[in-house]
């Protein structure tokens, strides 16, 4: 197993017009999309905001990581379709719930990838959140990328002792993550400690004001870009709510047999 | 054995990390791997045991190809010792947490339960046996962790820095200890900072550098090369500095460990003694 799958959530700055974007425009991108993804069930409409981010993650030059955190995702995208088609939905259903969700990760991905933590607490703190929570968001985000390492030096470690992850049945597997777990866990209470000690000796919330010395300013591009994502979330409001889609269906699904099949 | 031949890694992110490599560790021989920060020595050894992969070249442990086989087979014969025992504790008990390895390697209880106690007693924390390791210091977790490994008697054991966080009278403790294991005919490999610490060991030193090997030798003429101890971003050895300081004297520039700076400087002593 590897941590690489975080690589596709992780921050790298590069000279590319989507990171250079203002990180508030590219939020109401990302939950334009998001929106969309949740509203619609539709095969089609799922596959086209999947398929239309691709050109942003090729202009962002982020596809390699893109692709990695995908292959993460995929894993998991196969435990929803199966789970999907076992509990009697139709086969369409099933892909339209999978493809749903590697668009919403993808979505993320795209963000995490080009926003610095630095730009989405300046973004965060702009539109009035309390700079403690502000603060507590941009740490956790900035600590992924370090408790991946960290995970990662934990499974070597137990690997070292033999611990082999990939042997037994279903329940001895899940158990195989008690030893990576728990050293986990407690490296980061001990780490979190340390980080609160070290901020409190650093007088962090000792004025209430906070002055910044970047600040950050929509440009006629952001504009255009938000601009655009709310048109596109308006126009996707219209559409599911007056017109009527067509609709890949193939009523092909498992009979219902199952005791908990619905439909 | 442990033979590196022309290894090369790259990790998956696109960093060079080694570059080259050609190392060949004998059988109970007893070797520190130094080096500056980033210099590539705790991912040669994760090379050891499999944990890594070569990119290029290959690791030879007993003849067996490292790249073809599994972490849970070449860890029965290379104990691989972290730096940081935290990345390794979660049992309730240090007992627990010292038997785990022996239960994933399938040992039947009777023997756990013996070796469990033995290298216990060995490393002196009988008295914490059924403790929680989380409650114990930094030295004594590091302890747990070295016990943990030696439990199930690997032939060739590699520790990564494990002088750190320990105070000077663990640290002779664990100087003598690896002697010993030595000694007993175990190959060593100890990655660390530490040159006091490989003074007095006097092993063989092998010096990596931008992940290349720049120095290969006996400690003594490793560690008294000014040019390759700062090439390597480290100090000589106190001793050494003071020897290399009186050398004008007429004394030996190439002495590293107390107990021959204590016998050169008494010979001396003693000429100037009859002398006068």
């Amino acid at each position: 197993m590897s941590m690489r799958i975080f690589d596709g959530f992780k921050f790298t700055k590069l000279p590319t017009p989507v990171h250079q974007m203002d990180p508030r425009a590219k939020f109401i991108l990302v939950m334009s999309i998001f929106a969309v993804c949740l509203m619609f069930s539709n095969l089609l409409v799922l596959l086209i905001v999947f398929f239309a981010q691709i050109p942003i993650i090729g202009l962002a030059k982020s596809i390699r990581r893109w692709s990695v955190s995908m292959k993460g995702g995929a894993l998991l995208a196969t435990l929803i379709f199966i789970m999907n088609f076992l509990t009697g939905t139709t086969l369409i259903y099933s892909l339209a719930m999978t493809v749903k969700f590697l668009a919403l990760i993808s979505c993320f991905s795209v963000f995490f990838m080009t926003t610095s933590p630095d730009d989405l607490g300046l973004a965060l703190e702009n539109v009035g959140m309390p700079f403690t929570l502000v603060f507590t968001f941009t740490t956790a985000v900035r600590l992924v990328p370090t408790m991946a390492v960290d995970a990662q030096t934990v499974i070597d470690a137990q690997r070292s002792r033999g611990l082999e992850l990939e042997k037994g049945n279903f329940v001895k597997r899940i158990r195989n993550y008690i030893p990576i777990l728990i050293p986990l866990i407690v490296s980061a209470i001990r780490r979190s400690i340390e980080l609160a000690e070290a901020l409190e000796s650093r007088a962090f919330g000792a004025s209430e004001k906070r002055e910044s010395l970047v600040t950050l300013k929509m440009k006629l591009s952001d504009y255009l870009t938000a601009i655009m994502a709310l048109a596109f979330l308006t126009l996707s409001v219209y559409v599911y709510i007056y017109v009527r889609l067509p609709s890949l269906e193939i009523a092909f699904k498992l009979p219902s047999i199952w005791p908990w099949s619905y439909a | 054995m442990i033979e590196v031949e022309n290894l090369c890694f790259t990790y998956p992110n696109g960093k060079d990390v080694l570059y080259n490599v050609c190392l060949k560790v004998q059988d109970g021989e007893f070797v520190a791997v130094m080096g500056e920060n980033g210099a590539g020595k705790t991912t040669l050894i994760r090379h050891f045991n499999g944990l890594l992969k070569p990119t290029t070249g290959r690791v030879l442990v007993d003849g067996i190809d490292a790249k073809k086989s599994s972490v849970a087979s070449l860890a029965r014969i290379v104990g691989l010792v972290f730096q940081n025992p935290d990345h390794q504790l979660f049992c309730e008990t240090v007992k627990d947490e010292v038997a785990f390895s022996l239960k994933n390697f399938g040992y039947p209880e009777e023997i756990i339960e013996r070796r469990v106690r033995g290298i216990l007693e060995t490393l002196e924390l009988t008295s914490y046996t059924d403790s929680s390791p989380f409650m114990l210091s930094g030295g004594e977790r590091k302890r747990v962790a070295l016990a943990s490994v030696l439990v199930w008697n690997p032939k060739h054991i590699v520790l990564d820095e494990p002088t750190i966080g320990q105070d000077y009278q663990q640290k002779d403790r664990l100087r003598n200890f690896i002697l010993q294991l030595n000694t007993q005919g175990k190959t060593v490999i100890v990655v660390t900072h530490d040159v006091e610490f490989i003074a007095e060991c006097k092993p063989r030193v092998v010096v990596l550098s931008g992940g290349r090997i720049v120095g290969d030798g006996p400690a003594v003429d490793i560690l008294t090369d000014e040019s390759l101890v700062n090439k390597a971003s480290l100090v000589r050895p106190q001793i050494a500095k003071l020897m290399s300081s009186l050398s004008d004297m007429g004394l030996p520039a190439n002495v590293i460990d107390l107990f021959t700076a204590r016998t050169v400087l008494a010979s001396k002593l003693e000429r100037a003694e009859t002398c006068r």
